[in-house]
Parts: C-alpha cells; sequence; structure tokens
C-alpha cells in the first residue's frame, strides 16, 4: 500500500467514523417541545450554536440552478455522481467540491464522481473565475448535498418506520437502531431529487466534520504524475487527425496570397483550410501537421502595418489614448492642499505564458459540432462558437478537459474555435489542434498594461487624511462572450470584429480591482480610467488590476510610513479597523519575526524586509507576506531568501490547497515582477519564446515559503487563487526599498533598472 | 521501420526518420507522459531519460535513438505502484496543473540515478533548466529531496527515509 492511499483511507475513514445522529438537539435549535420542519433550519453559525437569520435566497450557484438532481444523482449501483459546472486548472477545486460533497452527504470521498463543466451535463455556473468557485459551487454542492442527505434519511424513517431522528448514516447507508439499514440507492427511484433546493440546509456542525478541513491529497495527482490521459492534450479519439494554424505575423497582417502547392503534396496531409486569412493544414499525424504548417507558413504572403508604435514612453501613450472616467470614491475634484507623497506606477503588459499551449479537439458530424476544450468558461464559449459557425446554438456542445495552468483568460478559448472551425471543415473525423509556442506567445491576450498615481496626506501624527487614485488601464476581460473574442473570428472572409469592453463593475471591479484601498482614510478619491481600444489584446490574468493596483498601493504605504517615520506594519494597523485584516497582518509579521529582523549590510550585499498585505476585491481571502531580500549592489540582482504569508480564506475546506495556491502565487508573482514585460516592435511581438520572455526558475526561487492560514470553520468560502499576486510583488518592492534604500515604482523590478537606480 | 526501445520494450516504429521523438512516443506510442512545451528545447516539458540522461524529446529526431535505452514517465511506474519519485511527488502534493511535471520526474530521475544523494543545490542546480509557472518550484525541490531520501533508504546500508 502507498503512503498516499494510506492517508485517503484515513480521511475515509474518518469520514464514515462516527455517522450522523440525527439527534433531537440538531434537528431543533432551542426548546425541545418546537417543531421545525428541518428544511426550513438555518445553518448553524460559526462556533456560536445559534441560528442565524438568512435571506430566503439560494445559496451560491443554487440561485441558477435550482434543482437538486443537477448537482447530484444516486444511481442504483450505488455510484454518487457530483456535477459542477466549474473547471479543474490545477487549482484543486475537483478535490475540494468533492470534500464538501462527502462531507454532507456522509460518504467517503472516494465514493463520489465529479463531473466537471460540459453543456450537455453541468449546471452552467459561468467562467471558472475571479477565486469564486467554492462561493459559487462550493456553495451550491454542499448546501444541495446536505438537502439530499436529509431528503433521504426522511424517507428511509418512513420505509423503516422509525423516527427520522433515530437514523444514523455511515457511508451513504442510513442505520436503525434496530441493526435494519437501507443504502442511498434503495431510496432514490425515479424524480426523487428532482425538487428544487431550499434557501437553509441542516449543514453539519464544523466541530464533527470528517472530510473538510483535512488536507485530503489531490484527486488528480497521481494520473497526472503516472501518465495517465490528464489533458486535453493527451485526448486521442479514434481516427483522430492532428492541425495545426498558420497565424498571421502580427495583428494587421491579412493574407494577401497563399500557395498551398508544396504543403498538400507533403505525406500525411489531408487538407488545407482556408477562409479569408484564417489558414490551417490537417495531416494523419501530428509532426506531419507541424512541417505542413511551416511549408505552408513559407508559401503566405502577409499584409501588415504598423499599428503597435512603441514611444520612448508606452505609459505616456496609455494616459494619451481614448478613455472612459469612472469615479469610484469621492469626488472628481482633486484637492488643492499640498500633499505629503505623491507617487506612480508602471506595469507592462504581460503573460499568461503557459507552459503547455493551448489546444483543443473538435469533432463534427450530422450538423452537430462536439469540443474538447479547457476554456474556463463552456457555456459562454458554445454561444461564441455557435455564433461564429453560424450553427444553431443547440448544436454546439463544449466538454472540458484540463489544460496546462491557465492563470486566467489566455489562448484556450482561441484553440476551440480553431479546432472547431477545421473540423467542420473535414466532417466526421476528430481534430486536434495544439498551438506552438511562438502562437500562444504572440495571440493570447496579455495582462493589460497599467499605470497609476497616488497622492496622500499625512497629519502630524502620521494618519493618512486624504487619498487620492488613479488607474489607467485597458479592459481586463475580453472573454467570449461573442465570436468576436475569439482570435480566429477576426480573420475570417466575413470576419466579427472584437466586441467594444465594458469594465467589470465594482465591488469586484477588473482594471480597477483592489484600487479601492481597504485602509480606513477620511477622504478618498479614486478614479478609474477605462481604455477600451488597447494597441494589444489584453484580458483577465490572474487577479486581473489586483495586481498592479494592490503593488501600487502597498509600495506608497510604505512610502507613507517613511515619510511619518513609523514601522511600515503599524502603519498598516494603525488605518484598519477589519480585525481579519489585522489578524493576518499580526500573523506573518510575528512568525516571520518582523520585530526582531536585523537589516545585513554585508560588503556588496544588502539584506532588508519588505511587508505587504491586500484583501483580494476587498471581499474574497486576506493576505498578508513578509519577505527578505538579498540585493547585490554590484549587478543589481535581487535574491528572495524567504517569505512567509499569512491567509484567511474563510471556512477551509483543504488547507493544503489554499497553501499550494499561495506558494505558487507568490512564486508567480515574483516571476512576474523582477522579470516580466511583453516585448513589441512597431509592427510586431517580439517575446516569442522563453529565452525572449524568461521567467521565474529554480536557482532563483526562495529557500523557503511559509504559509499560515487562519481556519474559519463555517464562515464563508473566501476566494484564495488570486490573493497572493499583489501583496508578493509588492512586498518585494519594500524589500528592494528596506535592502537598498532604492523605490522602483516601474514593473519589473529588473537587475537592470536596480543597479541604475543604486547609481554604482 | 526503426526500433525504439521504450522502457524496456522494443517497438518497431514507421516514421519519417526526422520526426522528433515526443510525437512518436504521444501519438504512436501512446504515452502521455512526454509533454509538448516549447519544440525548442527551452522549458524541458518533454524531458525523457536515453541511456541515463535527461534530453529534449522534442529536438530528437528518432534516427538517433536506435538501439539506445529511453525511458519515459510510464517506465517509473503506475498509479497503483509508483515509482519512488512519482510517491514523492504524490506525497508532497508537488502539482498544481501538473503539466511540467513528466518532465521535471524524468529530470530528477536522472540526476538520483547518478547521485542518489544530492545536495540541494546539486538539484537546484541541476533542476534549473526545467520551467514551471504555478510557481510550484518549492515542492517540487522538496520531492526530489524525499525521493532521494527513499531510494537511500532502498540502498544496502542505506538509512530508511
Amino acid at each position: 500500500m502507498t503512503v498516499n492511499s494510506k492517508r485517503s483511507l484515513r480521511v475515509a475513514a474518518q469520514a464514515i467514523g462516527p455517522g450522523l445522529r440525527l439527534s433531537r438537539r440538531e434537528f431543533v435549535a432551542g426548546a425541545g417541545a418546537l417543531v421545525v420542519s428541518f428544511a426550513l433550519l438555518p445553518r448553524l453559525s460559526a462556533g456560536q450554536g445559534a441560528p442565524v437569520a438568512r435571506a430566503p435566497m439560494l445559496p451560491g450557484s443554487l440561485k441558477d440552478t435550482s434543482m437538486l438532481d443537477a448537482w447530484i444523482r444516486v444511481d442504483a449501483d450505488g455510484t454518487i455522481t457530483v456535477f459542477t459546472g466549474k473547471v479543474e486548472f490545477g487549482q484543486g477545486v475537483k478535490t475540494a467540491l468533492i470534500q464538501l460533497a462527502a462531507e454532507e452527504l456522509f460518504v467517503a470521498p472516494a465514493r463520489i464522481q465529479l463531473v466537471t463543466a460540459d453543456t450537455s451535463r453541468t449546471p452552467n455556473e459561468g467562467y471558472t473565475a475571479g477565486s469564486n468557485s467554492l462561493k459559487d459551487s462550493g456553495t451550491a454542492i454542499m448546501n444541495a448535498a446536505a438537502q439530499v442527505r436529509e431528503m433521504l434519511v426522511r424517507i428511509a424513517a418512513s420505509r423503516l418506520g422509525v423516527p427520522a431522528d433515530s437514523l444514523v448514516v455511515q457511508d451513504g447507508r442510513v442505520r436503525a437502531a434496530d441493526g435494519r439499514s437501507v443504502a442511498y440507492a434503495e431510496l432514490v427511484a425515479g424524480q426523487t431529487l428532482h425538487v428544487p433546493a431550499q434557501p437553509q440546509s441542516k449543514l453539519r456542525d464544523p466541530k464533527h466534520r470528517a472530510v473538510v478541513g483535512k488536507a485530503l491529497p489531490r484527486v488528480d495527482i497521481p494520473g497526472k504524475v503516472t501518465g495517465a490521459v490528464a489533458y486535453v492534450q493527451d485526448l486521442r479519439l479514434p481516427n483522430m487527425a492532428h492541425a495545426r494554424v498558420v497565424r498571421p505575423p502580427s495583428y494587421s497582417a491579412r493574407l494577401r496570397a497563399l500557395d498551398s502547392g508544396a504543403a498538400e503534396k507533403m505525406p500525411g496531409v489531408l487538407k488545407v483550410v482556408r477562409d479569408g486569412s484564417f489558414v490551417a493544414v490537417v495531416a494523419e499525424g501530428e509532426y506531419q501537421a507541424i512541417a505542413a504548417m511551416e511549408a505552408l507558413g513559407r508559401g503566405a504572403t502577409w499584409d501588415e502595418t504598423a499599428t503597435l508604435s512603441p514611444k520612448t514612453d508606452p505609459y505616456a501613450e496609455l494616459q494619451s489614448l481614448p478613455h472612459e472616467d469612472y469615479q469610484l470614491r469621492g469626488d472628481a475634484t482633486p484637492s488643492a492642499k499640498p500633499w505629503s507623497v505623491e507617487s506612480s506606477y508602471r506595469r507592462p503588459y504581460q503573460m499568461h505564458a503557459a507552459i503547455g499551449p493551448s489546444c483543443a479537439v473538435a469533432l463534427f458530424e450530422a450538423n452537430k459540432l462536439t469540443v474538447w476544450t479547457h476554456s474556463q468558461g463552456v457555456y459562454p464559449l458554445k454561444g461564441a462558437l455557435a455564433e461564429m459557425l453560424r450553427l444553431p446554438a443547440d448544436s454546439v456542445r463544449c466538454i472540458h478537459m484540463e489544460g496546462s495552468g491557465c492563470y486566467g483568460h489566455n489562448a484556450a478559448d482561441d484553440a476551440a474555435a480553431d479546432a472547431a472551425l477545421i473540423a467542420v471543415a473535414i466532417p466526421g473525423r476528430p481534430v486536434r489542434v495544439q498551438w506552438m509556442r511562438e502562437h500562444e506567445n504572440l495571440w493570447e491576450p496579455y495582462g493589460s498594461a497599467m499605470l497609476t498615481t497616488v497622492k496622500a496626506t499625512l497629519d502630524g501624527q502620521g494618519t493618512i487624511t486624504d487619498w487620492q487614485f488613479d488607474v489607467w488601464t485597458g479592459t481586463h476581460s475580453s472573454r467570449p462572450g461573442a465570436a468576436g473574442n475569439l482570435a480566429a473570428a477576426w480573420l475570417l472572409q466575413s470576419p466579427f470584429a472584437l466586441p467594444t469592453p465594458k469594465p467589470i463593475p465594482q465591488p469586484e471591479g477588473g482594471g480597477d480591482r483592489n484600487a479601492v484601498p481597504l485602509y480606513d482614510i477620511a477622504n478618498t478619491r479614486i478614479a478609474h480610467h477605462f481604455i477600451p481600444k488597447m494597441p494589444l489584446r489584453v484580458s483577465a490574468l490572474r487577479s486581473l488590476g489586483a495586481y498592479m493596483n494592490v503593488f501600487s498601493i502597498e509600495s506608497f504605504m510604505d512610502e507613507l510610513a517613511l515619510a511619518a517615520k513609523l514601522d511600515p506594519v503599524d502603519f498598516r494597523l494603525r488605518h484598519l479597523k477589519d480585525t481579519r485584516a489585522q489578524d493576518v497582518i499580526r500573523l506573518a509579521a510575528e512568525r516571520f519575526g518582523w520585530n526582531a529582523f536585523a537589516s545585513q549590510r554585508d560588503s556588496g550585499k544588502r539584506r532588508g524586509r519588505g511587508f505587504a498585505f491586500a484583501r483580494y476585491k476587498n471581499l474574497g481571502a486576506y493576505a498578508a507576506v513578509a519577505m527578505e531580500v538579498d540585493v547585490d549592489r554590484e549587478s543589481g540582482r535581487i535574491d528572495v531568501v524567504r517569505i512567509v504569508a499569512a491567509v484567511d480564506s474563510g471556512d477551509v475546506v483543504n488547507p493544503d490547497g489554499i497553501r499550494n495556491q499561495i506558494e505558487g502565487g507568490i512564486v508567480q508573482s515574483l516571476s512576474w515582477s523582477l522579470y516580466e514585460s511583453v516585448a513589441f516592435d512597431q509592427t510586431r511581438i517580439t517575446s516569442r519564446d522563453w529565452s525572449s520572455y524568461p521567467i521565474m526558475r529554480f536557482a532563483s526561487v526562495p529557500q523557503s515559503i511559509d504559509v499560515h492560514i487562519i481556519d474559519r470553520p463555517g464562515a464563508p468560502f473566501l476566494g484564495t487563487g488570486e490573493a497572493a499576486q499583489g501583496p508578493a510583488a509588492a512586498a518585494l518592492a519594500n524589500a528592494l526599498a528596506s535592502a537598498a534604500g532604492v523605490r522602483i515604482r516601474e514593473l519589473p523590478l529588473t537587475s537592470k533598472r536596480v543597479k541604475a537606480a543604486i547609481g554604482v | 521501420m526503426i526500433t525504439l526501445n521504450v522502457n524496456g520494450r522494443a517497438h518497431e516504429v514507421d516514421a519519417d526518420p526526422k520526426t522528433p521523438l515526443l510525437y512518436v512516443l504521444r501519438n504512436e506510442l501512446k504515452l502521455n507522459g512526454a509533454k509538448f512545451g516549447c519544440g525548442l528545447g527551452q522549458c524541458g516539458a518533454c524531458t525523457v531519460m536515453v541511456d541515463g540522461e535527461a534530453v529534449y524529446s522534442c529536438l530528437t529526431p528518432i534516427l538517433l535513438l536506435q538501439g539506445r535505452a529511453i525511458k519515459t514517465l510510464e517506465g517509473l511506474g503506475t498509479a497503483a505502484q509508483p515509482g519512488p519519485l512519482q510517491q514523492a511527488f504524490i506525497d508532497e502534493q508537488a502539482a498544481q496543473c501538473g503539466y511540467c511535471i513528466p518532465g521535471m520526474i524524468m529530470r530528477a530521475q536522472a540526476l538520483l540515478e547518478r547521485n542518489p544523494s544530492p545536495s540541494d543545490e546539486q538539484i537546484r542546480t541541476h533542476m534549473n533548466p526545467g520551467l514551471c509557472r504555478c510557481g510550484t518550484h518549492m515542492r517540487i525541490l522538496r520531492a526530489v529531496r524525499r525521493a532521494s531520501k527513499t531510494i537511500q533508504g532502498a540502498l544496502p546500508g542505506g538509512k530508511p527515509a
């Protein structure tokens, strides 16, 4: 037996261990004589034991999909299937959703089959984005599971002729005190679960949880490390052909002429597909398709124009582009008073840069299109594909399969569009399309370049009295949506135009996500200058504008603390009333050893410390990051030595899942913040590969990253997957300032910039 | 026809000799472990072992591989019986999306076969060519260290992990 399966079994044993005794005390909150229909019983609040009144609104995604059997089915053979409209992309959501379902159904996690986003089988939960999966789908599944369990216990009570509160549930079997028992499968027939969800559920008391809150090993990892079919890239359908697309060399390029003769004669080539400037080749073998793509590319002549015009100061260009102004706080009139500190911060275009280029498999037969895709939103994609292909929406089915990690809206949907266009051209054969590295780098929608300005006034006691924040940015969501959000659709003979984007409204926000500081400040003016039309293709990159806005605000908080001659941690605490924010800040500082930290000034090296904090979207997880860095004054190189993070994600479903996301988010943010910037000339993107778009490597990762979690059992789930991006970036800049005495306000903090700032 | 020795078995392969090994492994032999990442030898997602060395299968044409011992992720173990590195990656939960992990495991396998007890610095240096975008680096390093201990424990006179 392996260590892992031992661990799984242990968790499973706990899950079925004590069983569910539906005692009168648990059924009826308060006086024993009161009889309450348990469908109406409210959830007990965390640790208080008293019922909390809730609005009669269905929890999580039950609001949109209310029938219980849309979420949970129990088959006659005992199989329990749970359906989610959310998708796995490496964040561990499948495991967490299985834990929630197992907990409330009182079954071992291994008994649950989870089906993720599929337009023919699962609820429509929109996009898997914004760190909302547990809030939306987790809440829905947890409540649906509890309601299914309650219903089955009621049926069992009637079947066995005993009171429901005398029954115990163990691993999907309802047991009576006299020894008789009945399995869930025997209690479900036909339409039993085809009933609407109720607003409230009898959830398990967090104190008695067996699965939730435990580090259940991820269900997907064993397959991934042993070569199972784990990704859409691995999908191999019978009679499948391989295709590659000849992508234009630039946004402006349109096909003037195509000589496809050489490619068509190559071995294995089945077909060259052309529609306007969309050019692809289909072959029997994958490498045959790649060779033919290269030949086809040599036969293509493109017309290009210089549309990118990088100026000496691209950020001045950003401010000069047409923009819409949205006032988020305060009036639009700037204060007349002299500011204590003013700063401006810059963030370049940055890539998702998945390790595995995007991929999709599509099959068109009998006028029905099926697409296997790693899109984050199979339902929206289905609509966009139907529009692009001018097919009825019910002729298109999109099935999610994992891809390489995407970190937001990358080329997943575009690859699906390519596969769909090609599949329609050779009906009856499944077609697999994978993008090449340069396709991914040149055509994915980047995280938007951004510019921020921050100004503040301090009083004599070091309190911020006035605060003005402005952010200039393009859109942070150009997802499909519409056919015009698909890269291939721009190239067709009858093209679809990119729809004009709209800003994502507050409180979540898009480019203005986390533009409103969580700090308590008397007078704030905050404005979002939204640029609808950007020179480069832009969309959602993990945390959207929060990365840059938190980098700006938290860098600026350190600049203010310096001006006020106050410790940066104390300075933050004195501006925060939110006790949960205070808790993560104190925990990170304490575990880091903030107060005992001594700067070191060895020969050429300077050691410093940095701190930053944010609550993601001001409504998700709280995260604080403390960081120690060494700065080499000669080279300007920053070595991150160690990192301590504290996070409050509300109710913790899987602590190791949270740690993995925070660790990974920190390292990814360090990579963005130390190295990454999309390069381009007047016509073309030039960051074609990993040498022209370097990312963090093993030699540069910290010696240690420790993540400390504050668990709030029974509290709402707070999205965690994007919470570390902003704090990690700002903690880095603050540590650099502490170590080397230089404040760099332009991302990334490259050795070149650090060296120039130090002026050695 | 080229004969490839993959995970101890001989396979007759009917493909253009210039075809990089990656496509033959994935499409002809239906082995999913090696992944396409860049086709340029820059990321390591396609890493396999050839005669004990970590090799980019996306750049290595099969004509160079006749008679050489190719080992892929599938040659290290199965989900039911994982090899020491695979088990260590499971124990450390050293994956997020996991797309780079097969290449990481094969690169680490080449190190541990040559040096079963590398120092932390040697592990970092050896793993440096492999790219991970999820930021799973800390766990990957821990998993390699853990596997090294397991292997040492299994050696005669070695200490158990």
